[in-house]
């Protein structure tokens, strides 16, 4: 278990967070996790707290992981939902927050669809803020879940070759992949159609091709992204047809990875689309054990900020 | 009577750097005399111009007023208060407001509102189509009667290739000047920033600037299809210069004018998410910024504009691809070229051409740009090393939103005189004319 001081106020996104750090974040979340094991999984660590989720963007599954998150910690957990953000010339994002942090919330659970509208916000009030998704920036609770999910399943990370395909260009999920997984010593492959992986993301470190059998190839991870419907009504592919016969993961393509590579999905999967049925239940699928390491991450991050500044236990 | 005595008189309309003294008599320049020859037992003001640079007052061709409509972002008061703050004396505003400035009662009510409440010049420009919208031209002649010096859509662009076409056409014919906003709107799509390593890093999705290139390529091959007189507003790329320098070769009637922040900033100066460094055409990468110093100091670019942008802080203090665009400048672009001077990129009377007498020139703006006798009594003076710093409080528009604020700047117009009178100061025994 590493021990550190945790001195972090709000978890913006993950490019300023150093491997260890990370680390730090993982060992709190193994912990954590081992509550959930428990008959009674609820621990009063953040009894007293409240944690709002205020979520600008409909989400299901991360706002319900936090809210289970909160709630095992024994903190009172309220769900703020609007689906108009200040474009729609409602209340403008500031106004919002201010409102909701006169009512002395602990923890703020952001999710919005303009980049850095979590760090905004952060700015402009006095409790801790988590960004749970900020337009195509970052997904740092989703950056570090993967994480630990492929310890879970591969005891490491370092020399990994670790594909990610999809729409990489407005893909949060990457944004903070690219740090959590990068910056561990993964060799991080990039693939979809050139209109969404655009060969400057190499500056990253990573490696970027359009063809999706060097992507797989010998690959201990594959890691699928959810294409979304909407990117139809802008160019970026021709159908959804096609998209799928040239970056849907099969069992063709994934026997070119590794004998023991796993599949990973951030949800929700469109079956059939990037991934094929029989692979999104096959024993090689990591997608569920994502979900469940996604629990105990973000109980971790919502101890580690409102819990107190001391290592975990 | 003003003598303004003992400065560096720089005025290329007439050749002229050298050490000397302007006459203003009434609301005209009366003369030039070389040092030593001043006029002796002068019989009016004196202001000592010792160490200063004597200009013709600054031109902005391309400014947002906000007014009428939008007057609680700016209003001619205050915006023509920022400009002589700035040495401008004569602004060019945009036709963007509500209502448009597509009718001549528009257009006649800026400039009733300027002869009360202005302390500057101020020319209207119209809109090429009725209510910005592409798909019908107003009637240029009654809005050139009615004031307007040339016509723009400015703010948007015109889509329609053939819309832009008749227009360059049509107003040729008349020998009206086109100002072209040029920009492909669906290359743009949803765009909030350069598309490049900085956006791409933060999540903001880009606009290239091949968005604008290719407007301005089409707005060039019209101009030559047409012969009509086009200029191009605020450009921002290598290739948007290169366009543009290949169009005079060519021997086009094309001009085109850039503005402080694309010679000043790059689009590094969005990271954090900062929205005073939100404006279209977006800010670029480092090879474009050099491009535009080099297009300033060949001669391809003819005029440093602000696209003076006023905004009240809510609508800048907001998530950033929802933030307004633009930027305030009349109170900085005369530093910041001055930036440019000292670096050895332009000369003082490139400085002065590209502020005043080009301008003034491309809208034949009588008077105006050039301190030969008879020209109006607009001059400014420039204290070129004096250090400052750029405060809220000195700040004359209603708008606060500059990325320079808190920036020291070198640098600036220590003395306004505007139709004769003394419109500004920062000279010490030197007051306002009120």
């Amino acid at each position: 278990m590493t021990v550190m001081e945790w001195r972090r106020r709000h978890v913006l996104g993950l490019s300023d967070f150093s491997p260890e750090e990370m680390e730090f974040v993982v060992d709190t979340a193994r912990s954590m996790e081992e509550v959930l094991t428990r008959d009674i999984k609820k621990v009063p660590a953040l009894r007293g707290k409240t944690v709002v989720n205020l979520f600008f963007e409909s989400s299901t599954r991360t706002r319900t992981s936090f809210e289970i998150a909160g709630k095992r910690l024994s903190a009172d957990v309220v769900n703020f939902t609007s689906s108009s953000s200040s474009t729609t010339k409602g209340e403008t994002l500031l106004d919002t927050a201010r409102n909701i942090e006169a009512m002395k919330p602990s923890v703020l659970v952001v999710r919005h669809s303009a980049s850095g509208a979590a760090r905004f916000l952060s700015e402009h009030v006095g409790c801790s803020v988590i960004n749970a998704g900020d337009g195509a920036n970052e997904h740092p609770s989703q950056g570090l879940l993967d994480l630990y999910t492929i310890l879970k399943a591969k005891g490491k990370i370092a020399g990994l070759k670790i594909a990610i395909v999809g729409d990489i260009l407005h893909s949060r999920v990457v944004g903070s992949d690219l740090h959590s997984l990068g910056r561990m010593g993964a060799k991080l492959w990039l693939c979809g159609p050139a209109t969404m992986v655009p060969k400057a993301l190499e500056k990253s470190g990573a490696r970027v091709t359009w063809n999706m059998r060097e992507a797989v190839k010998d690959a201990d991870v594959v890691m699928m992204l959810r294409i979304q419907s909407e990117r139809t009504k802008s160019p970026w592919f021709p159908s959804i047809r096609e998209y799928s016969r040239n970056f849907g993961l099969n069992r063709a393509i994934f026997s070119l990875a590794k004998e023991d590579a796993i599949i990973m999905h951030p949800g929700p999967i469109n079956r059939g689309v990037e991934l094929s049925d029989e692979l999104a239940d096959c024993a090689r699928s990591a997608v569920l054990d994502q979900v469940a390491s996604g629990v105990a991450v973000r109980m971790a991050l919502l101890y580690l900020l409102a819990g107190g500044s001391h290592a975990a236990h | 009577m003003l003598l303004i005595k003992g400065g560096r008189v720089i005025d290329p309309a007439n050749n002229r750097d050298e050490i000397g003294s302007i006459v203003v008599d009434g609301d005209t320049v009366s003369g030039f005399f070389p040092a030593g020859s001043e006029p002796s037992n002068f019989d009016g003001q004196v202001i000592d111009a010792a160490g200063k640079w004597v200009v013709p007052g600054l031109v902005d061709m391309h400014v947002h007023l906000r007014d009428p409509g939008f007057e609680w972002k700016e209003d001619i008061r205050t915006g023509t208060a920022a400009a002589i703050a700035g040495g401008f004396t004569s602004v060019v505003c945009m036709a963007n407001t509500n209502p448009v400035n597509d009718i001549p009662d528009v257009t006649r009510g800026i400039l009733d509102r300027t002869r009360e409440t202005g302390s500057a010049d101020v020319f209207p420009v119209a809109a090429v189509t009725r209510g910005l919208d592409g798909k019908e031209m107003v009637n240029f002649t009654e809005m050139a009667e009615a004031g307007a010096v040339a016509f723009s859509d400015d703010g948007k662009p015109i889509e329609n290739a053939l819309m832009m076409r008749r227009a360059l056409e049509y107003a040729k014919g008349f020998d009206y000047l086109i100002l072209a906003h040029s920009e492909d709107h669906a290359l743009c799509e949803n765009g909030a920033a350069n598309e490049g390593d900085t956006a791409l890093r933060l999540g903001i999705p880009g606009i290239p600037a091949e968005a604008e290139e290719v407007a301005i390529a089409r707005d060039i091959l019209l101009a030559k299809l047409t012969g009509g007189r086009l200029h191009l507003q605020h450009i921002s790329t290598r290739m948007g210069v290169g366009l543009l320098r290949m169009a005079k070769r060519s021997g086009l009637r094309v001009t085109g004018e850039s503005a402080p922040h694309y010679f000043t900033l790059t689009d590094a100066a969005i990271e954090g998410y900062d929205t005073h460094a939100k404006m279209n055409p977006p800010l670029r990468g480092e090879d474009d910024r050099l491009a535009i110093i080099e297009g300033l100091a060949d001669g391809t670019l003819d005029a440093i504009a602000t696209d003076h942008a006023p905004h009240e802080d809510y609508v800048k203090r907001c998530e950033f691809i929802n933030a307004a665009n633009g930027i305030i400048g009349l109170q900085t672009a005369l530093p910041l070229t001055l930036a440019l001077v000292r670096d050895g990129k332009l000369s003082p009377p490139k400085l002065v051409a590209l502020l005043s007498t080009n301008p003034a020139g491309i809208l034949r703006l009588a008077g105006k740009g050039s301190l030969s006798t008879g020209a109006d009594a607009d001059v400014t003076l420039v204290d070129p090393d004096i250090e400052w710093n750029f405060t809220e409080e000195e700040v004359f528009s209603k708008s606060k939103n500059s990325p320079f604020l808190g920036c020291k700047m070198k640098g600036r117009a220590a003395l306004v005189v505007r139709a004769g009178r003394v419109a500004y100061s920062k000279m010490t025994g030197v007051s306002v004319d009120v």
